[in-house]
């Protein structure tokens, strides 16, 4: 089930791409996206990644990939050195996101970020009605013991690009199998109806 | 136990046996001198296959020869990576062409100081030219030429064949397919220079050495070289794998001797592991390959630094370094892997976690051996579907 939907996350993100570009996956864990874009897209993919076990798993499949943590190693990569940076539900997980996020913007020539959102109706319930701090299939951690630092939902980051006049490309709001397009005037409705957001920035 | 003098002697007969190519065409070396009709000993291990694109370049370390695997002929000991290469192995020999030369500085049968000098019709000792990376590798290439091999699957060495390896690819660019440097680094720090230079002074030091003259005498400043050997083996480990593997432990004694004989099990491994070395290295060669490593900074022989150097890179790189080695550290192999990525080049790294140290390229380090094999058998599907579009 969780492989499927990462699928579909993937597949909206895969969609988004050019085909031959070069794309800096940040967070590739075992080289899954990387893999399909390199073989539907013919893109030139390149891996960060902090995990020893996922790093031998992308080398076993031969995706050049980085040991190495996002939070303190982008610093690496020279400007513009990749057409596409991705990062795929990391974003929270940083401690200083929006330097990470710089960091991005500067490499990338457009930036793609996804985001589990935080503004889901059912993580606002589960809030709401037990009082208790939500624990869903895209947020499967507890309060304890999440790496998610820095919770958002996708108006927060929309509006947050808008503050720092990052330039909003596309957003698009992913329920289960359904995609959907969000601009201004729904981001109210698709921010409740969304369980991740992807966006294309630059 | 044979007399010094009778081993080498003994040790030259052996030499005569082993593979070798006559270098002819000449060779400008770095510090200004030619060389030219020289001998290249090498070894090689498995079949080259017929559409030749199994070839795998080994660069041997400092202390190391061509005899990676399996007995080595001359000293009747195991090969210095039979962990790593061999029939079976993360490098298999029963599926790749693996080939190994001696640098040229060394005392394996290629041409260093203890050779006849044309010249003079004697044993060169210090009149034999300093030599760097750069010439051992170009040395090196007249070999893949000899044998036929126009593309490389991959080559790779650890700390001085990472060098040799680096050098290697900056150099020849289009040479190899693949590389995989482990545990080196792009220029020698002050602390590679000075440790260095501590095993260079040890040997000095030895009124046997007499300014390399030794080797008209045929006999080895054994003292000197021992203690070179044992500065070496300290810095090969970690401090943690150290204390680890000896502790406070005494050698075979229930308590101190009050004497300066090797009461500790540490001492007594230094000791052996010293005068194991004299029988099988030359004193002069430690000191003209440790040169070749200090002198080494890659970033010096191209304007614009590292970047420059691996500039239009095609070869696919895999840098490894391991998290307790002090001699190489990670951040030495990290530099290496910031030139690659901002030149643009297909770079992959991994740092292996380990408490052994340097040494740790040697040993069965297990997920080491798997990442190596299994970036080496994806690079050889990659080249088998390059060559056949």
């Amino acid at each position: 089930m969780k492989n499927l939907k990462m699928k579909k996350e993937f597949k909206v993100i895969a969609d988004l791409l050019p085909n031959n570009t070069r794309v800096l996956d940040i967070g590739c864990g075992d080289g899954s996206l990387m893999h399909l874009l390199r073989i539907e897209k013919n893109i030139e993919v390149r891996g960060l990644e902090l995990n020893q076990d996922n790093v031998k798993e992308c080398i076993y499949k031969g995706l050049p990939v980085i040991q190495g943590d996002a939070e303190t190693e982008l610093h690496q990569f020279p400007d513009k050195s990749f057409d596409y940076v991705v990062l795929s539900q990391t974003l929270q997980a940083f401690y200083e996101p929006e330097k990470v996020l710089k960091n991005l913007l500067r490499i990338g020539k457009s930036v793609i970020i996804s985001i589990p959102n935080f503004g889901y109706w059912k993580v606002r319930t589960k809030l709401l009605l037990f009082g208790k701090m939500p624990v869903t299939k895209t947020l499967p951690n507890t309060w304890y013991n999440t790496p998610n630092l820095h919770m958002c939902t996708i108006k927060d980051l929309f509006n947050f690009c808008d503050e720092k006049n990052i330039i909003i490309k596309k957003v698009v709001g992913v329920n289960e199998n359904k995609t959907s397009l969000i601009g201004k005037s729904n981001l109210e409705i698709k921010n409740l109806f969304s369980k991740v957001g992807i966006f294309l920035i630059s | 136990m044979p007399s010094l003098a009778g081993l080498f002697f003994w040790m030259n007969i052996k030499l005569e046996n082993i593979k070798k190519l006559k270098v002819t065409k000449p060779l400008k070396l770095d510090c200004g001198k030619t060389i030219k009709d020289f001998p290249l000993a090498y070894e090689t291990y498995g079949k080259l296959n017929d559409n030749k694109d199994n070839a795998i370049l080994v660069f041997h370390a400092l202390t190391g020869d061509q005899f990676v695997t399996g007995i080595n002929p001359i000293t009747n000991k195991e090969g210095w990576w039979v962990t790593a290469l061999g029939p079976g192995k993360a490098i298999d020999t029963n599926k790749y062409f693996v080939i190994c030369a001696n640098v040229i500085g060394g005392c394996m049968g290629s041409l260093g100081p203890k050779d006849i000098n044309p010249v003079t019709k004697k044993p060169y000792g210090l009149d034999f030219p300093v030599i760097t990376i750069k010439d051992m590798v170009k040395a090196q290439e007249s070999l893949l030429e000899h044998l036929g091999i126009k593309k490389l699957l991959c080559a790779t060495g650890g700390s001085m064949g990472g060098m040799q390896l680096l050098q290697f690819c900056a150099t020849f660019p289009d040479k190899a397919f693949s590389a995989v440097p482990i545990a080196c680094s792009s220029s020698h720090s002050a602390q590679n220079i000075a440790l260095n230079e501590l095993a260079r002074q040890a040997i000095m030091a030895d009124p046997v050495w007499d300014n390399g003259k030794y080797v008209l005498k045929n006999v080895q400043p054994k003292n000197g070289l021992a203690v070179a050997r044992m500065v070496g083996h300290i810095s090969y480990l970690s401090e943690k794998g150290m204390q680890e593997k000896f502790g406070r432990k005494l050698q075979e004694k229930a308590d101190y001797e009050f004497s300066f004989n090797a009461d500790f099990q540490v001492e007594s491994y230094l000791r052996h592991q010293g005068y194991a070395f004299v029988e099988r290295f030359d004193a002069n060669s430690v000191l003209y390959i440790t040169r070749a490593m200090d002198y080494f900074d890659l970033s010096k022989q191209f304007k614009g630094g590292l970047v420059e150097a691996f500039k239009n890179q095609k070869t696919k790189f895999l840098i490894i370094s391991f998290s307790s080695d002090w001699l190489y550290t990670t951040k030495d192999n990290k530099d290496i892997v910031i030139a690659l990525n901002a030149s643009g080049a297909d770079v992959s790294y991994s740092e292996i976690i380990t408490d052994k140290g340097h040494d740790s390229f040697l040993l069965n380090e297990p997920e080491f051996l798997k990442t190596l094999k299994g970036f080496i058998d994806s690079m050889y599907e990659k080249f088998k579907n390059e060559k056949r579009i």
